[in-house]
Parts: structure tokens; C-alpha cells; sequence
């Protein structure tokens, strides 16, 4: 969540309606959004009669406070079950093969048979799900039949949480989970605060406040008297927002966001809560958002369809074959058929059959019939199998990824996580990288560095000391204070200094206002807790720690700051603050507070001091205020002092700003009583309206964030997360865009990007921030005829730069203030393409740009809207893929997954979007493969993900090691099960051709089937999982190899089809060598399908054998064994007999012809591939055919054991 | 984690810093999880390629030799006689002659053996053109009841040859045993009969196994179209063995069937005569008829097909291997010299 300076729970309730109302076409909203199910409560209010749950429940429908997560009962299991697996293609496929099977006409196989491998596949699915639900119904009765203690008849009394029911009050006491969703009315504390932590709902470990509205607190206490009346919106899944109206006692009460407590979440420092219970079971919102994210699917696995219809193609082209043959020959021998011995049409029985037809129709039907009889013969052809063999391949893959320590985070405790398993090969061909930046980039800890105060620059790295050692001094100084810090940090002894000096000068009020502002105003909690630590003389006495807790990082940094220089924030509830300030409590009345919104871009308190003086503190962007400092100030003198004060802070401020610190303005203003009270009127008001509260706020806020005094600057670092600019470097070696969507400002977002190396000094950067559409339209078409980038109707692969270093290269100043390089330059019709050529010309004599003077675009969110919004999206499409870095800063989560969408609909390229918290979740599943990162920010990018891993860094390894290997295995796993499936189906056809096209099989029904189940199906699974082409240290010490991925090396189709012509060649070796030995002997069918069942799994094995680049023991395991089984079975089998293929196999082996011609197959079939694969290797290596020699070969780099991340865990 | 690639289970916690966890996340190391297995890459250096093409053409060639002169040495005398065992006034209405039970069918042969042939001569009858590989065909049979009498009445998938009209079961039931062959030879050797050995050309197993021993033909071939040979009723399947050799339905439209063993050798041009009786109707479908006499070898019968593959690839894959070791010698690449990496090769190519 890095949106605004300050993050704070209702930033995406208030942001994202404040882009959307001025951009309502937004292409995305209709997929991405989840947070803005509209308030309908004018349409369709919920009642909610307070304590009177059958009143409430008898008009309306609400659910009771039962979740079922559970799919299935015992009953409704078998149909429901099979009723879902029916969904996939696949076992309709089977089925309908099956069923297609049981035709009398058409039984090919042995009925029992042809059902085997269905109800094999839909078992084994069966007992998965079962065992599945089984555990949820386990859990779900555990959650049921928890206790809550519920009013009824007067008194609490326990109840289960099942029965609660909706406007039932409900008391809940400290460390309990909250049964369902509930409106605060009361709490132990007076002032109605209750303190939830909301881990479960979103992973935010601190805690935050709720409030019960004053106006109730009163019912609370007296306890039994609850009434009133609720009005709410209809359950939605929008966790930030709630908006009710409660009328009470002839008052009507507005409800919001802090006044619910949802179900959940876990009650924490309070002793207890009384509420109405609003939403129940299935309606509250943890439960409506329990819904899994949407189903991915892999790019791979959409060619491998495309693929799957050329196979369809030729499965039609071979039936129509056989069913024209068949048509042929029954035309040819019609006159024959009815005694001819193999197909004796009539009988000849002297009964009531004789001279009518078996199994005989006219020649259309017999020509249908034949078609489908050959569809079921030649099934495999679509290898259906191959959906079932990826999803285990893939489970297995992400095995090893899970199990990888090298994606173990001990920071967290986190290991990766596989969310989704249907993407795991897109990992190996991703070309764009979309970036969220704090807490994905950077760590989302944030700490108090620089402080400009009255003008001055504190902090320096240079004159800062421990403050562990500062502290004792402090202490000692303060007489024992016996508040600690949890945490510890620096501070510079000056600014101490200065602090411990008398009240007096304006330099020393200016920094005592200027802390009092860092403790005041803000949302922190602080926590107290006892602890005993180790004094200075080895004694242990016991201390009072203090935990801050709030909802943004940032704050709880200045908090700390401030308490570290003494400014001590020891109490805070909703009327007042306890400051100890050098061992002296200050209580300041909080009169009001408005909280930080995406518009104005800050924050203030009102207080009251205890010498009854009011004042206004307000901390915020520089941006925003700058603008409300006060400059019309009388004294001559002053104004001077406080220009130059301002002039030194803002020069600060962008010396901060350019070392990637985050800035913040501090300033206050002195109210005197008439301007105190009016706005207190107008706060009172807007605060109690029901609509636009917020714009009502809003105005309040104006009348007294005006004229302020500037007190300083703060400046705190967001520090980058471990190896994140070599992260970046590597997936930008591997020819992967990474583009960083940040809410921070400009130069913040441009700082943080040459820290982490995305942008490096030599680049050309072109900044587009408009504030209009004209302006935006002019800033791209400059830049893109300044750059000589066509406007190109292709849009596959990134454009050539034709720049040169020859070139002045446009670079807009930042400042808001730009000139136009062409001024005249409107926004209609241009001759953009002649100015491009132009350039071009000139810059291409030099040769084609270097990476060093590669384009970064750097775009804010004001001039996205307009982008977006309007028909620039190409223009910007243009610029932002010929650009080597794109930096979008102050964008919104819905702007984040719109450029997503952008890239995504302009290419076919892999987009991935990485990001932590709630601002991501639109974005990440938005992209092709989203990425969560666990960190500070709460699980909802999480949820929202395919992956999540610990820290950023990771995603170098999970693209360059995994990506790759997943991608070769998963490409290569499919070619081969095309091949496997089509060299048995085109066997099984030439035979058919010698059969007078009667569609026999050679081989038994039961080798048939398990032919792709039994005989070849475990090396292959064996292989996609474990096959390797490269080591990890080779992958990530050329991150070019992961181009492979790009150019589509293991898979396309050009592939396929050198694929399917070996698959041909080698169906002919197969059926043609046994053809040509036996052609002149006494075998019998069955012993040549025994032939061609042995010779064909031993080909296909081989097949793969010579294709494995690894071989480790369960590899051999998997291919011989599968042989040896192969020819066990085939043992079984002919050892029955009941089966006409008795003994088959015993005398066949016993004769040496059978041997030879198995090996004849073998070579012969595979002669081709090898010369192919040896021929390609000696004069078109491949990039990885070379880095695996040399890594066979040792030839690699010594340096290489050594790269700094490579081990780094 | 070490960096040397090799990892030392041990070491690990070690270098790690952080604390062990009692409820650490953190994999557990092993070689298996961390792909790290002991494994065997395969890798086609020069060497390893030309030897492998080396090795099958040392032992191909040899092989094909082998399998060739074996093929040489089989005599196989091989004698059409389904036009010529036609009376000539009857040559143009083979049907009413061959389904006549009044014509004679009696036909002699005479064949001259071109090289000595040795004990014992496989005899072969060999059709044509017959799809004893039709699934209609192959499908129609009833192996329960030729297994049991228990299963006599197992016959719905022989049908329109199952039942009798009265509906009584056909044992053997099926158009493949309805089919059976039934011409018969009798052979003389320079005039001296030469009795021809019917026992065991069946395989023993189905002898034992497939066709009861207490499963005696009913009803066969008493319907309105007979197929071929008649089956006497009082000698059980098992010991039916021309049936037996018959029901091993062919792999292909082409095939060959013993029929018996000569068991004397016979010298060169010696000729034999054979008097056939021509009962079996193959004219109504346009097949044909031989009569095969052959001798044995491990290859079974005179087969050049094995021997003359196999002596080409032996022969293709020296000659690649000759080709691979000039082609190594005249133009060698370095394996794994990282300069041919294609962003080595081209420097220029697209910054990114």
C-alpha cells in the first residue's frame, strides 16, 4: 500500500472513487474490481431490529450465523461430484467415447474395458475431493459450534455460534474471535474503543480501533434496554466500507467503516465489546471474500489447444479414411458379402433368422458406423491423458519450488507458495515485469532519517550516534523514565540538544511544535506492556515498553522518531492524547481530526492545549503543502525569516527526495476562537451527515489547513529489500521489461528507481505529466518523434531504438514549469512519421542505440487518466514498449492493473505483476502470472496471487531457475505426449488399411488401454518433473538463456510439425518392419499385436531416453521399469485363458526374430531423430545446448560458485 | 547455504544465521528436494556420436550377415494351385465346380525341390486375399465354449454361425471354425508315399488350455451353407488340431498356415508329387491358393527382409560414422565456448 504518504485503512475506499468519477469508461473495472460494489442501501436497505432477532428475521430472509464451506454432504456427494468433474472437457470426452463404445454396432473394445480408464480417472479425482471436503467439513463444524455468549431473555447467555442470528446482540470478551459481523454499541472502555486485530481478514498483524458511537455506549451499560433500529447496505465483499444508518431513540446515527467489527477478526485489549449482529454466516464478509481467485490459464496450454485441433484434424482425416475405405470395399464385394467366410452378411439357418442380415445396414450407416468405430479405436490421438499427466507434473513442480530453501524467507518464516497450479511454465517466457514498490521493491519499514527543522538539516549520517547509548544519557537525564522503546534507532545529538534547551527562542518552540506534531497527529495506538529488561549496573527492573500500533509504517516511524527525542506518545483515546514529553505528561484534547485522504494529500488534529490555546497540526505531501503555508504574513521582518525558512526546507526536501527518502511537511496554525469555532460547526455537521460525508469533511478541513507555520521537514527511508537492484539487473539481462508502478511521487519514484538500478544515469529519460489531455497527447507525440518511434501498426515485439549517442536527447525538466521542444505542436494532426524518419536518418548512421542510452518513461497517474481514459492508450503503447524502464508514480490500484491490461491486450507477451498489499490485488490478477509478495502489508496480494514468496529477490530465481525449467519440462512433456499418443494411433492405422478397413486392432483391448495410462505414462511424469537442461548456477549466471522462453524454443510449431513428421516416420518403422519380416509366415494376429505393443513402448521410452538431459535414479527407475512392466502385463495378460491371445507372449520370446526386430524398430525408428539432434547440435547449437556443455564440460567461469545472490537464503 | 554447489547438509544450519526455529518453515534440506540428486547428463560430444554410430554398424552388419545366409539357406518351394486344380471345361464356372458335391476334386501335383532340403519340411498351406483379420471375422468366436461344455450356449458373438434354427448351440460355434480349411495333401517322394506328420502343429498351450479336452463338435457345418471342413463329432477339440492352427486367426490378408511335417529329407531335384483334394472354396472372393514346402531355421522361414535391413543400417551408420569423424576433423566447434552464446556471436543485437 504505498498510494499516499500515508497509508491508512480507508485509502482505497476513498482513492479509488475519486479517480473513478472522472474516468468512468476505465476499461478494467468490469474484471478486476471487487472493492466497489456500490451502497445500495436508498435502493434495498437491510433492517436490523437491535435485540429483537425475530422481528428482524421474520420480513427478511438473512441467513443464519452457520458457514458451510463444504461442497458436498454423504447424499448429494456422488451426483454433485461427478456432476462437477463433468465440467471438464476431458472426461465428457471419455465419456462420450465410452458411451459411443457400448453400441452394439460400434463395440470396438470389450465394454468393461473401454469403461476402465474413465472410472479410473474419475475415482481417483473422487477421493481427492472427498478427502478435501472432508476436512472442510471438520473444520466448518469446529467453526460452527464455537460459543459466544448472546443476549437472550435479558442475560447474556452462551449460545453456538451456529444459531446466532442476525439482530441478536452479542458480548464478547477479550482474545475471542468475533462470531459474525457486528455493529459496536458499546465497550469497557468509555469512550466506546475497541481494539481487533484482523489477521485472518487481511494479515495485518497490528491492531486497529473501532468505535462504538457515543450515543450508545449509555445502552451498553445499562444492560438488557438495547433498541433502536439499523438500516445497512445489502452484504457485499468490500471489507473497507460499510455505511448504515442507526435511528435510536428518535436520533438518527450515522454508521461507517470504524464502528463494524467483522467476523473473524480477534478482539485485543479490550476487555469486552457489546453488538448488534448485522451480517451472519454466509453474508459476512470474511465470507464473501473467501472466494477463490479466478482460474489462470497457462499461454502454453492455449497453443497446446491449438495444437490439440491440428490432432483433431488428422484423428477426422484418418476415420474418414477408414470409413471411406470401408465404404469402398463393402460397394466392391456387395454381391460377395453374404457368404464370403470373413464377413458372412445372412444367415443361413432354416429358422426365422434365415436369409436376414447380421449386423449389416445399408452402406451410409455400415460408413458411419465404420467412422465412429474408428474414433474410438483411434482416441488417444487427442491426448485427453495429457491434461491429467500436466496437472501432476505441474504438482510436482511446484513441489520443488515450495521446497526450495533458496526461496525460503527467514525474515518471515515464509516459504514460497504455489497458489495456483495451472501457470507454472508461463514462469519461463515472462517479458514484462510490473512492480509494485513499497514492500515488493522495498521493505515497508520505514525509518525516521532526516529531520529539517526551522531551516535546519538534522540527521546527517555523519554526526548520528547510537541510541542506545543516547538513551541511558536520556534517561539519566529524565530521572528514570521508565517508558522504552521496542524498538531502537538513532538520533542526532544536536537536535537533543537543541531540545533540552528552554522554551524560549523560536527555533526551540518551532522543534517543540514540530514533535508534538509527530506524537499528535496521527492514528498510532500505542501499546503499554510490562517487561522486564536488563538495566544499565546489571540490575533488572522492570520497564514499561511501549508498542506502537497503527495502520501505516510511516506514522508509526515518526512516532517512534518523536518519542525517541523525548516527544513520548504514552495515551491515546478519542478526546484526548497523553504526550510525555521529557518526563512530563502533557494531555491534549483532541477537538477533531482529519484523517489522510488521496486529495488533499494530508493530515491534521485540532487540539487544545491545556492552556486552553487551540491549534491546528497538520503533516503532508510537500505538494499539497506548500501551497497553504502562509505568505502573506505582516511583519516584514519575519516574512524574510520565513521565506528563508521555507527556501532552506525546500531545499531539503529535494535533497531528501533525490536520496529516495520519503518527505513530509510539518507545519501548524494558531486558532483563535471565532475561526475555532466555526469550524467546529461545520465539523460537527459534516461528521454527523449521512451523504457525502467525506466532501463535508473535506470542506472543515479546508477553513483550517490554510496559513500554516511552517515547523520543518521529516524525511524517512523506505529501505530496499535485499538484493533487489541485482534482482532487477538480472531479469532485465533476460530481456524482461520491468516497469515500476509506484503511488509515490516523481522524484521519490525516480530515486528509488536508480537506487535499485532500474534506471541508470546515462538514460534518456522522458517524463510525461500532463494535466490535460492536449498536454499529455502533445508530451507523447514529442517524444515519441524525438525518439524516432513508430507509430507501429504491428504490434508484436519491441521496436528497434533508432537512436544514437549522437543525439540530443529531449530530457523535460521536472520542474512543473516545461517548455515545449516544439511548440507548435498541437494535438491534431501531426506529421509525426516524417519528423521520426528524420531522425532516424540521422541517429542511424551511428548504428543502433546502446544499452546505455536506452529510453525510461517516467508518467504520473494525473496523465494516465487522461491516457487511459482517452484514445492515447496507443500512443503510449508505442513509447512505454520502446522504452528499456517505465516508472509510473501516484497511480491508483485500478490504473495499475489498466497498464497492465494495456501491455497485455497491445502483445502477446507474458505480463507478471508483483506487488504486496491491497493496492496490488487488481494488478496481480490482472496479469498473466501475479506474484504476492507476504510482506508487511497483509495477505490480500496473497490471496489474490498465483505465487507468493517472502521477498522480491526471489523472483530472480523463481523466473530465471524455475521459469526456465518448468517451461522446458512442461514444453517438452507435451510434444511428447502428442508424439507418444500419435506414433500408437498411426500404427494402429496402417494396420487398419491391411483389415479391409474393418477397423481390427492387432493389439488386446486391455494393451490398448493401458497404453497411455500404464506402460508410458510414468516416465513422462517422471521427467516433467525432473529433467533439468541446466544447472541453477549456470541459469542465473546468464540470465540471456531465459530468452529461450521468449523466442519459444521448447515449444511452437514449427516444432510440432518436426514433431508429427518424426511421429510419422516412426509409425511406419513400427508397423511396416514387422510387416515385411512376417509377411510370409504363419503368425497370428495376436502375436504380431504383442509385437507391435512391445515394440511401440520400448520405441517410445527410448524415445524419451534420448531425450533426457539428466538422469537420475528414479528416472531409470521410471523408464525400464516401465518396460519391464509393460512386458509383465503383457505375461499376465497372455496367461489367461479366456483371452484368444493365450500364450502369446511365451512363444514369441522364445524366438530370436521376435528380438532382432524390436531392435530393427528401435534404431531404425529413432536413426532420424538422432542425426537430426546431432546435426542441429554441431552446426546450430542453441544458447543452451552451449551453456550445458560448458557446464558438463567445467568450462564455465570461475567466478561463477561465487555470485554474491546466488546463495544468499 | 554454501557456494561451492556442493552443499554440506551440515554446514547449513550454520551459515544460515538465523536461530533454528522450533516451528521453522524452512525446507529441510535434502538432495532430492533441492534437485540436487546425483545425476548422469548425457552430453553428444563428437566422441560420444561417432561411437555410437560405430557401435551399431559393428553390430548390425554382423547380425545382418548372420540372419541373411540363414534366410539363404532356407529351401522354401512354393506351388499356386488354385486355377490349375480346375478342370479346363470347368474354368469359367469355378463356383458351381468348387461347390459341387459331385465333381472331383482331386488334383495332382508335381514339384521339383531345387536344393536338398532337410528334415523336417514345414507344409504350408498359404492363402490369399482371405481377411482372416476382419473384425467381423476375428470377433467371432466363443473361446468359454470351446473351453468348457459348461459354456456351450455361449454363442452370441458368433453369430449368423451361433445357433442352429432349432436353436441349439454349434460347437465350435463362429465363422472362423465355420471356415476351416479343408484341402488335404498327400505327398509322395519319387513315387513313394511320404506320410506327412499332423501332430502337434498346434501350439501346445491352446491344446491344453483353450480347447477342452471333454468338448466335442455339435452341430458344426450342419446348416444351409457349409464353410469348410467337417469336424468328426467323436474326437474332442483339444485334439483338433487343424482347427486349432485355424482359429489362431492371421495378422494379415496374406498368410501362411501349417499344415504338417514331412519328416524325411528330401535331396535335390528329386520331385515330389502331391495329390491335393481342391475342397476349399477361395474362388467365390477372387483368393488364391499355395502350397508351401519349406524347411526351418532360428529365423524361421526364407525371410531376406531382417538380414538386408539390418546389413543397411549396419552399413548407413559406419558410413555416418566416417562422415562424423571427417566432419569433426575438418570443422571441430569448441563444446561450451561461451563466445558462441548468440549475444556473444552479436553483439549488436537488440538492447533490452
Amino acid at each position: 500500500m504505498e498510494l499516499q504518504q500515508f497509508p491508512s485503512s480507508h485509502e482505497i475506499s476513498v482513492a479509488i472513487p475519486a479517480q473513478e468519477k472522472p474516468n468512468k469508461p476505465l476499461r478494467i473495472r468490469h474484471k478486476s474490481v471487487q472493492f466497489e460494489d456500490p451502497f445500495t442501501s436508498e435502493d434495498d436497505p437491510r433492517l436490523i431490529c437491535i435485540n429483537d432477532p425475530r422481528r428482524t428475521n421474520d420480513k427478511y430472509e438473512f441467513t443464519g450465523n452457520e458457514i458451510r464451506t463444504s461442497k458436498y454432504t454423504v447424499i448429494t456427494f456422488l451426483p454433485k461430484n461427478l456432476f462437477i468433474q463433468f465440467h471438464r472437457l476431458a472426461y465428457l470426452y471419455f465419456l462420450a467415447i465410452a458411451a459411443l463404445n457400448q453400441l452394439p454396432p460400434l463395440a470396438v473394445f470389450g465394454r468393461t474395458v473401454s469403461l476402465f480408464p474413465l472410472l479410473f480417472v474419475l475415482f481417483v479425482t473422487a477421493i481427492k475431493d472427498g478427502y478435501e471436503d472432508w476436512r472442510r467439513h471438520r473444520s466448518d463444524r469446529k467453526e460452527n459450534n464455537r460459543e459466544a455468549l448472546v443476549m437472550q431473555s435479558g442475560e447474556f447467555r452462551t449460545k453456538k455460534w451456529k444459531s446466532i442470528c442476525a439482530g441478536e446482540v452479542v458480548k464478547i470478551h477479550s482474545d475471542e474471535m468475533i462470531p459474525c459481523d457486528i455493529v459496536l454499541l458499546g465497550t469497557s472502555d468509555p469512550n466506546g474503543i475497541a481494539y481487533i486485530q484482523t489477521m485472518n481478514l487481511d494479515g495485518e498483524s497490528n491492531l486497529k480501533t473501532r468505535y462504538a458511537r457515543q450515543e450508545t455506549t449509555s445502552m451498553a451499560c445499562e444492560e438488557g434496554t438495547f433498541s433502536g433500529l439499523i438500516k445497512c447496505e445489502q452484504p457485499n465483499r468490500n471489507i473497507y466500507e460499510f455505511t448504515a444508518t442507526m435511528e435510536f431513540n428518535g436520533q438518527r446515527i450515522p454508521l461507517g467503516q470504524s464502528n463494524i467489527i467483522l467476523r473473524g477478526c480477534q478482539l485485543k485489549n479490550t476487555d469486552w465489546v457489546i453488538g448488534v449482529v448485522v451480517y451472519a454466516g454466509q453474508e459476512t464478509k470474511a465470507m464473501m471474500n473467501s472466494t477463490a481467485s479466478p482460474s489462470k490459464r497457462s499461454k502454453l496450454e492455449s497453443y497446446m489447444n491449438r495444437e490439440t485441433l491440428w490432432l483433431s484434424v488428422f484423428l477426422f482425416v484418418m476415420c474418414a479414411v477408414v470409413a471411406t475405405g470401408m465404404g469402398l470395399w463393402l460397394k466392391s464385394h456387395m454381391h460377395q458379402l453374404d457368404t464370403l467366410p470373413y464377413y458372412r452378411r445372412k444367415f443361413f439357418t432354416r429358422g426365422r433368422d434365415n436369409g436376414k442380415d447380421y449386423k449389416f445396414y445399408d452402406i451410409p450407416m455400415e460408413i458411419f458406423f465404420s467412422f465412429l468405430s474408428s474414433v474410438i479405436i483411434f482416441q488417444i490421438m487427442i491426448p485427453i491423458s495429457l491434461y491429467i499427466t500436466m496437472e501432476l507434473v505441474r504438482l510436482g513442480q511446484s513441489y520443488f519450488m515450495i521446497e526450495d530453501r533458496r526461496m525460503y524467507d527467514s525474515s518471515s518464516d515464509s516459504r514460497f507458495q504455489c497458489r495456483s497450479l495451472n501457470i507454472n511454465e508461463d514462469l519461463g517466457q515472462i517479458r514484462y515485469v510490473f512492480s509494485d514498490k513499497t514492500g515488493t521493491l522495498t521493505e515497508n519499514k520505514m525509518e525516521f532519517q532526516r529531520a529539517s527543522v526551522y531551516g535546519k538539516d538534522y540527521g546527517n549520517p555523519l554526526n548520528v550516534i547510537s541510541h542506545s547509548l543516547c538513551q541511558t544519557n536520556t534517561q539519566e537525564a529524565l530521572g528514570g523514565q521508565r517508558s522504552k522503546l521496542k524498538s531502537e534507532m538513532n538520533v542526532d545529538p544536536e537536535l537533543v540538544a537543541l531540545l533540552h534547551r528552554d522554551l524560549v527562542e523560536d527555533e526551540r518552540i518551532a522543534a517543540h511544535e514540530f514533535f508534538l506534531t509527530l506524537a499528535a497527529c496521527n492514528t498510532v495506538i500505542p501499546m503499554t506492556s510490562r517487561c522486564s529488561s536488563p538495566g544499565s549496573a546489571n540490575e533488572v527492573h522492570e520497564v514499561e515498553a511501549i508498542d506502537y500500533q497503527g495502520e501505516s509504517p510511516d506514522e508509526q516511524a515518526l512516532v517512534t522518531a518523536a518519542s525517541a527525542y523525548g516527544y513520548t506518545l504514552v495515551e491515546r483515546t478519542t478526546g484526548h492524547i497523553v504526550i510525555d514529553v521529557n518526563g512530563e505528561k502533557i494531555r491534549l484534547d483532541v477537538l477533531g481530526l482529519h484523517e489522510f485522504d488521496s486529495v488533499r494529500k494530508r493530515m491534521s488534529v485540532v487540539i487544545r492545549f491545556p492552556n486552553n490555546s487551540v491549534k491546528v497540526l497538520v503533516k503532508g505531501a510537500d505538494s499539497s503543502m506548500l501551497s497553504i503555508l502562509d505568505i502573506k504574513s505582516d511583519s516584514r521582518f519575519v516574512n524574510s525569516l520565513a521565506a528563508k525558512i521555507r527556501h532552506a526546507t525546500e531545499n531539503h526536501l529535494s535533497n531528501y527526495s533525490s536520496q529516495g527518502l520519503r518527505t513530509l511537511v510539518i507545519a501548524s496554525r494558531d486558532l483563535n476562537d471565532a475561526q475555532f469555532r466555526e469550524w467546529q460547526e461545520k465539523y460537527e455537521e459534516a461528521s454527523t451527515s449521512i451523504t457525502e460525508r467525506s466532501a463535508k469533511l473535506r470542506q472543515a478541513a479546508a477553513l483550517v489547513e490554510c496559513n500554516l507555520n511552517l515547523l520543518g521537514a521529516t524525511a524517512i527511508e523506505d529501505k530496499l529489500q535485499d538484493g533487489v537492484p541485482e534482482a532487477i539487473e538480472a531479469l532485465r539481462q533476460a530481456g524482461m521489461k520491468v516497469w515500476v508502478l509506484t503511488g509515490d511521487k516523481q522524484e521519490t519514484a525516480i530515486s528509488i528507481g536508480l537506487s535499485c538500478r532500474l534506471l541508470t544515469q546515462s538514460m534518456n529519460q522522458i517524463i510525461i505529466n500532463g494535466t490535460s489531455e492536449d498536454e499529455c497527447r502533445r508530451l507523447l507525440i514529442d517524444a515519441k518523434a524525438k525518439y524516432g518511434i513508430k507509430s507501429a501498426d504491428s504490434r508484436n515485439g519491441i521496436m528497434k531504438l533508432k537512436t544514437s549517442s549522437a543525439c540530443e536527447f529531449l530530457n523535460i525538466p521536472k520542474s512543473r514549469t516545461r517548455t515545449s521542444l516544439i511548440p507548435d505542436n498541437g494535438p491534431q494532426n501531426l506529421n509525426y512519421a516524417g519528423a521520426a524518419t528524420d531522425i532516424s536518418e540521422f541517429c542511424g548512421e551511428k548504428g543502433l542505440g546502446l544499452i546505455d542510452n536506452s529510453l525510461a518513461l517516467i508518467i504520473d497517474g494525473n496523465s494516465l487518466v487522461y491516457i487511459l481514459e482517452k484514445d492515447l492508450e496507443s500512443e503510449l503503447f508505442d513509447l512505454a514498449t520502446s522504452c528499456a524502464v517505465v516508472l509510473c508514480c501516484r497511480v491508483a490500484p485500478l490504473q495499475k492493473a489498466g497498464i497492465v491490461d494495456l501491455i497485455k491486450s497491445g502483445t502477446n507477451d507474458m505480463t507478471l505483476a508483483i506487488g504486496d498489499g491491497a493496492n496490488d490485488v487488481s494488478m496481480i490478477q490482472m496479469a498473466d502470472v501475479g506474484v504476492g509478495i507476504s510482506g508487511q502489508e497483509g495477505r490480500q496480494a496473497v490471496m489474490a496471487s498465483d505465487f507468493a514468496m517472502g521477498q522480491f529477490r526471489f523472483l530472480k530465481r523463481l523466473l530465471l531457475v524455475h521459469g526456465h525449467w518448468n517451461y522446458q519440462r512442461v514444453g517438452y512433456l507435451v510434444l511428447y505426449n502428442f508424439y507418444r499418443n500419435a506414433v500408437f494411433v498411426l500404427m494402429l492405422f496402417w494396420y487398419i488399411l491391411y483389415t479391409a478397413f474393418s477397423a481390427t486392432s492387432a493389439l488386446t483391448d486391455w494393451s490398448s488401454v493401458f497404453y497411455s495410462v500404464i506402460y508410458t505414462s510414468v516416465p513422462t511424469i517422471v521427467v516433467g518433473i525432473l529433467d533439468k537442461d541446466l544447472g541453477h548456477k549456470t541459469l542465473l549466471h546468464y540470465p540471456k538463456l531465459y530468452e529461450a522462453g521468449h523466442r519459444q524454443e521448447s515449444y511452437n510449431m514449427k516444432l510440432f510439425w518436426i514433431t508429427m513428421l518424426d511421429t510419422l516416420w516412426q509409425s511406419l518403422v513400427l508397423f511396416y518392419v514387422p510387416f515385411f519380416i512376417y509377411r510370409n509366415s504363419s503368425v497370428d494376429i495376436w502375436s504380431m499385436g504383442s509385437l507391435w505393443t512391445i515394440a511401440v513402448v520400448v520405441l517410445v521410452n527410448a524415445h524419451l531416453a534420448m531425450d533426457i538431459q539428466r538422469w537420475v535414479l528414479i528416472t531409470h527407475v521410471a523408464v525400464w521399469g516401465s518396460i519391464l512392466i509393460t512386458f509383465m502385463c503383457m505375461v499376465i495378460i497372455d496367461s489367461i485363458p479366456l483371452f484368444p491371445n493365450f500364450w502369446t507372449i511365451y512363444n514369441l520370446a522364445t524366438t530370436i526374430t521376435y528380438w532382432l526386430s524390436i531392435l530393427l524398430i528401435t534404431i531404425l525408428a529413432l536413426l532420424p531423430r538422432f542425426l537430426y539432434k546431432v546435426i542441429h547440435q554441431i552446426y546450430w547449437p542453441s544458447d543452451i545446448q552451449i551453456a550445458r556443455e560448458a557446464e558438463i564440460l567445467r568450462k564455465l567461469p570461475k567466478q561463477l560458485g561465487l555470485t554474491p545472490d546466488d546463495d544468499v537464503s | 547455504m554454501n557456494t561451492t554447489g556442493v552443499p554440506a547438509p551440515g554446514s547449513d544450519g550454520a551459515t544460515d544465521g538465523s536461530a533454528p526455529r522450533r516451528n521453522s518453515k524452512k525446507p529441510k534440506y535434502s538432495r532430492f528436494t533441492q534437485q540436487e540428486l546425483p545425476a548422469c547428463k548425457p552430453l553428444l560430444t563428437p566422441g560420444i556420436v561417432i561411437a555410437t554410430f560405430a557401435i551399431i554398424g559393428i553390430v548390425f552388419i554382423p547380425i545382418g550377415l548372420i540372419s541373411l545366409s540363414a534366410s539363404k539357406n532356407v529351401v522354401e518351394v512354393v506351388d499356386r494351385y488354385d486355377a490349375d486344380c480346375i478342370p479346363d471345361q470347368l474354368y469359367d464356372d469355378k463356383l458351381s465346380f468348387i461347390r459341387s458335391s459331385e465333381t472331383n476334386k482331386t488334383c495332382t501335383r508335381k514339384l521339383v525341390v531345387p536344393k536338398y532340403m532337410k528334415s523336417p519340411i514345414h507344409v504350408y498351406y498359404q492363402l490369399d486375399n482371405f481377411y482372416q483379420n476382419h473384425r467381423r471375422y476375428v470377433k467371432s468366436r466363443s473361446d468359454k465354449q470351446l473351453q468348457t461344455t459348461a459354456s456351450e450356449h455361449e454363442t452370441k458373438l458368433c453369430e449368423p454361425e451361433g445357433t442352429t434354427a432349432d436353436g441349439s448351440a454349434i460347437v465350435p460355434c463362429g465363422l472362423i471354425a465355420w471356415s476351416l480349411f479343408n484341402d488335404t495333401y498327400t505327398f509322395s517322394v519319387n513315387k513313394k508315399a511320404t506320410p506327412v506328420n499332423k501332430k502337434n502343429i498346434a501350439w501346445q498351450s491352446d491344446k491344453k488350455h483353450k480347447f477342452g479336452s471333454n468338448v466335442y463338435p455339435k452341430n458344426f457345418q450342419n446348416g444351409a451353407l457349409i464353410g469348410g471342413a467337417k469336424l468328426n463329432a467323436s474326437i474332442p477339440l483339444s485334439e483338433q488340431e487343424d482347427l486349432i492352427v485355424w482359429m489362431r486367426t492371421a495378422a494379415l490378408p496374406t498368410f501362411r498356415k501349417l499344415y504338417g511335417r514331412i519328416e524325411v529329407d528330401i535331396a535335390a531335384n528329386e520331385e515330389i508329387t502331391v495329390v491335393i483334394e481342391n475342397n476349399y472354396n477361395t474362388y467365390s472372393f477372387g483368393g488364391t491358393k499355395k502350397l508351401v514346402l519349406s524347411t526351418a531355421t532360428w529365423i524361421g522361414g526364407k525371410n531376406n527382409f531382417l538380414g538386408l535391413a539390418y546389413l543397411t543400417i549396419g552399413g548407413l551408420c559406419l558410413f555416418l560414422a566416417l562422415g562424423f569423424i571427417t566432419l569433426y576433423f575438418f570443422k571441430p566447434r569448441t563444446l561450451g565456448d561461451p563466445s558462441y552464446l548468440s549475444w556473444n556471436r552479436n553483439p549488436s543485437g537488440s538492447p533490452n
